[in-house]
């Protein structure tokens, strides 16, 4: 079957209008933010879940995979379109789904199309007092539903928990064009928690249409603090100590010097500019608890050799010092054409012997590093520059990245904090995951999507299939 | 070269002793053994090992056996000024693998969040009796499927839990009931984070926690209609419901109700709810796909599956 046909169906199904297939777009549409490229056959923008349903039917009943898309801020290629049984992928898009479909402020609760951007519907909300507590740092431009395929973190997740903790419900559209409703809005939902299973899962067992999010109140008391550090290891010292302390900040974000550097040259934030880290930490709650935590902090800071320690005065310049830190990634194009940014989780006791070796890789490989990371939670961002025109140049890098990585899971940690796994990672997968563990992760998504229809090759290693599956009647042993 | 952890031999045993073939039934502490319905009489009971595996203060992280008390782990932990806030009804009894697999939270829930947001690693034997790992030991990980969530509330259906990974969390400095007659949502809204708001449709108990000076200055907010008091009060065990919060206005009859959570200890014996056809499919497709034969607690299973 040509593509042609398959175009001619969704228009029919969709509109005209939001079906592309021409070369522009396609191209646009093969990439997310990370590095990896694919290529689809065709784009298309549904706007309801009765439009996803028939664009899922058609795509499927013609042998395409599908793969969802929200705004394509991943990192990790899981947007990124590939196809199988050499068909290229129907994607679809759903910024066109971004309604907020209703408010419960009582309940704390809020249905969104998938489509909705993470910061408008804080901003839609923060009249209310209440807020969406993920706040990955592309949240102006991603979207809830990427949120819930990739249970993206942020900053504030520290305290509040990651996207999966903020997810009550989903409405699925399966790969059979069914929609299925996983979890709930009680807080025990019968069965198991396919809701749970669901967040995080790529977009490889379904698409999110809808999605019931639970709303944060915003705290009284905040207290911002910044603290500038003559050496990386006396900050990474500082955010175990802090922890170690027994106190949880809202945020305690990491930035080094080169980051330092390449902000103030674009935002003038006032980041002291010879600084070798700062950290960015926020504490929040009622008055005492929050001045309390913000005292600990200032002391760990000043006994761990903090060269000054600034309290934001007001709402005003918390926000210029937040803006600082989330601005990161378009300062950056001022210093190199090209970035690639990791994303890998160690235990926080580990933070500075695993900074140091990075370090020490970055320079074996002659590329230079940049870090701005969650370092509450042990989730690094090592962020390597280079000019990918310099023949050579990508090879280093990815063999940094890989280095990296090890290093990372030699040191008790994970592969990745909230980035995922999508088409980046999935060689990786065996260097923490068992043959069995893998094998049970396939089966929890063929329960969902058997014949791999969605998202194909993202998250589990080639080889990870439903192969070894016994189709045993239920009660066999007896 | 792979790093795998390192392997824990207890666990190694105990796969060994659940085997590939015939039906078992996991044993904890036995406290919530009803939960599910009874296991099918013929299966082989198996108990999980218990024990300390490590424990990470300072990266408030510990790496437990599932047969281990709640009691043990919290002693541990409130040593370090720490805790797991899982609230079991019997904590010397209850073992931190059977708290999980059944997965109801304890009473603190509106505060600490649900007991599965506590936990960042299962090690599970699978049917086939091999021993699976799910998530990692960071506090945050999205290394692949997270299959911790399916386990979690499972009720031994899907693997058999042997070693868990927890967050922990640090004991608040002071904490305090309240007791009073008061409108408990109205009571929620003038509270920031209440650790727990349970009502029985005349008298409300409150648990503040936190600092001493915010929880002082919180419970004073409340005004003349509460006192300090004991809590919580003993709670109906017969039945539990969960509804949508809002929906805890309606009650009526005897209960003891969690304001802003929706669970209903109620001493009525509460019908299991239904599961629509497609997500029944979904459902169905998961167990069969990880216990292709069915000998994983056989008789027993989550809500809504029997
Ligand atoms: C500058 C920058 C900073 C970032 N900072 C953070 C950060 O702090 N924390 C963090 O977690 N991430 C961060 N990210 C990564 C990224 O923004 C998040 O992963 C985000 O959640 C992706 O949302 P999206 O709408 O762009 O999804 P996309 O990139 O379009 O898709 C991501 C994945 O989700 C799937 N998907 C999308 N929509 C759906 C749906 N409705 N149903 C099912 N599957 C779907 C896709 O198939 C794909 O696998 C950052 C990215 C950039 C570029």
């Amino acid at each position: 079957m040509t593509i042609d046909s398959v175009v001619r169906e969704l228009r029919g199904a969709l509109h005209a209008s939001r079906v592309r297939d021409g070369a522009l777009e396609l191209s646009l549409y093969a990439r997310d933010a990370s590095v990896i490229e694919g290529k689809a056959a065709a784009v298309c923008f549904p706007v309801s879940t009765e439009e996803v349903q028939a664009a899922v039917r058609i795509a499927v009943a013609h042998g395409r995979a599908v793969v969802p898309r929200g705004s394509g801020t991943g990192l990790s290629g899981g947007a990124v379109p590939r196809g199988s049984d050499g068909l290229d992928p129907v994607v679809i898009v759903t910024t066109k789904m971004d309604r907020i479909l209703e408010v419960n402020a009582e309940e704390r609760v809020a249905w969104v199309e998938p489509g909705v951007l993470n910061l408008d519907l804080t901003n839609a909300i923060s009249h209310l007092g209440l807020h969406f507590a993920p706040d990955p740092s592309s949240q102006s431009a991603c979207t809830v539903g990427g949120n819930v395929a990739n249970n993206a973190g942020g900053p504030h997740c520290l305290a509040y928990g990651v996207t999966s903790a903020h997810v009550l419900a989903v409405e699925v559209v399966l790969p059979n064009g069914e929609t299925a409703l996983l979890g709930g809005l009680d807080p025990e939902p019968p069965g198991y928690d396919l809701r749970g299973l669901f967040v995080g899962s790529e977009g490889c067992m379904g698409i999110a249409t809808r999605i019931a999010v639970r709303l944060t109140p915003s705290a009284p008391a905040i207290k911002t603090l910044l603290a500038d550090f003559t050496s990386l290891d006396d900050a990474a010292r500082t955010v175990g100590d802090v922890i170690a302390a027994g106190v949880i900040p809202a945020a305690m974000e990491m930035m080094d010097a080169r980051f330092v550097e390449v902000i103030e040259r674009s935002l003038h934030v006032g980041f002291p500019p010879d600084a070798a880290a700062m950290l960015l930490v926020e504490t929040d709650g009622l008055a005492a608890g929050t001045e309390a935590a913000a005292s600990a902090i200032r002391s760990i800071a000043e006994a761990n050799g903090a060269r000054s320690v600034r309290v934001a005065a007001d709402a005003e310049e918390r926000a210029l010092l937040w803006k600082g830190r989330k601005s990161a990634f378009g300062a950056i194009a001022l210093i190199a054409p090209n970035y690639y940014l990791h994303d890998t989780v160690v235990p926080r006791t580990r933070l500075a012997e695993v900074l140091r070796r990075i370090n020490d890789i970055a320079d074996a490989h002659q590329l230079a590093l940049l870090n701005v990371f969650h370092a509450g939670d042990g989730n690094l961002h090592p962020l390597l520059l280079f000019d990918k025109r310099v023949a050579g140049t990508m090879e280093r890098v990815l063999d940094a990245g890989k280095q990296i990585i090890r290093v990372c899971v030699d040191a008790g940690g994970v592969l990745s904090g909230e980035h995922g796994i999508g088409l980046e990672k999935t060689e990786f997968m065996p260097w923490i995951f068992s043959g069995s563990d893998l094998d049970a992760q396939a089966r929890a998504r063929c329960a969902f999507d058997p014949e791999h229809r969605f998202n194909p090759h993202k998250v589990l290693p080639a080889g990870s299939q439903c192969g070894d599956l016994r189709s045993i009647p239920r009660g066999a042993w007896t | 070269m792979r790093t795998l952890d390192t392997p824990d031999a207890a666990l190694e045993a105990f796969a060994r002793e659940i085997g590939p073939r015939d039906p078992v039934t996991p044993r904890g502490g036995r406290t919530q053994w009803d939960v599910g319905g009874a296991p099918d009489p013929r299966a082989r009971e198996v108990s999980a090992p218990s024990g300390i595996v490590s424990y990470e203060p300072a990266d408030m992280t510990v790496r437990v056996r599932a047969g281990t008390t709640v009691a043990e782990l919290d002693a541990v932990l409130a040593e370090q000024r720490q805790m797991v806030p899982f609230d079991a009804f019997e904590p010397a009894r209850a073992t931190v693998g059977g708290v999980l697999a059944v997965g109801r939270s304890g009473v603190r829930r509106l505060r600490y969040g649900p007991i599965r947001d506590s936990v960042l690693e299962l090690r599970f034997v699978s049917a086939d009796g091999l021993t699976v790992k799910a998530g990692g030991p960071t506090v945050k990980n999205v290394s692949g499927f997270d299959l911790c969530k399916l386990l979690v509330g499972s009720l031994g259906t899907l693997g058999i839990i042997a070693q868990t990974v927890l967050r922990v969390q640090p004991r608040p400095p002071a904490g305090k009931w309240l007791v009073g007659e008061a409108d408990p949502f109205e009571t929620r809204r003038r509270l920031l984070r209440p650790s727990s708001i349970l009502w029985d449709g005349t008298t409300v108990w409150v648990l503040l926690e936190g600092h001493p000076a915010d929880v002082q200055a919180e419970a004073a907010s409340l005004g003349p209609e509460f006192r300090d008091g004991e809590g919580p009060p003993a709670l109906p065990t017969a039945g539990r419901r969960s509804i949508r919060p809002s929906q805890l206005r309606d009650l009526t009859g005897s209960f003891v109700a969690e304001i802003g959570v929706g669970v209903v200890h109620t001493t009525d014996l509460v019908p299991p709810r239904g599961i629509d056809s497609v997500t029944m499919a979904l459902q169905r497709g998961i167990k069969t796909r990880f216990d292709p034969t069915g000998r994983l607690n056989p008789g027993r299973s989550p809500e809504g599956l029997s």
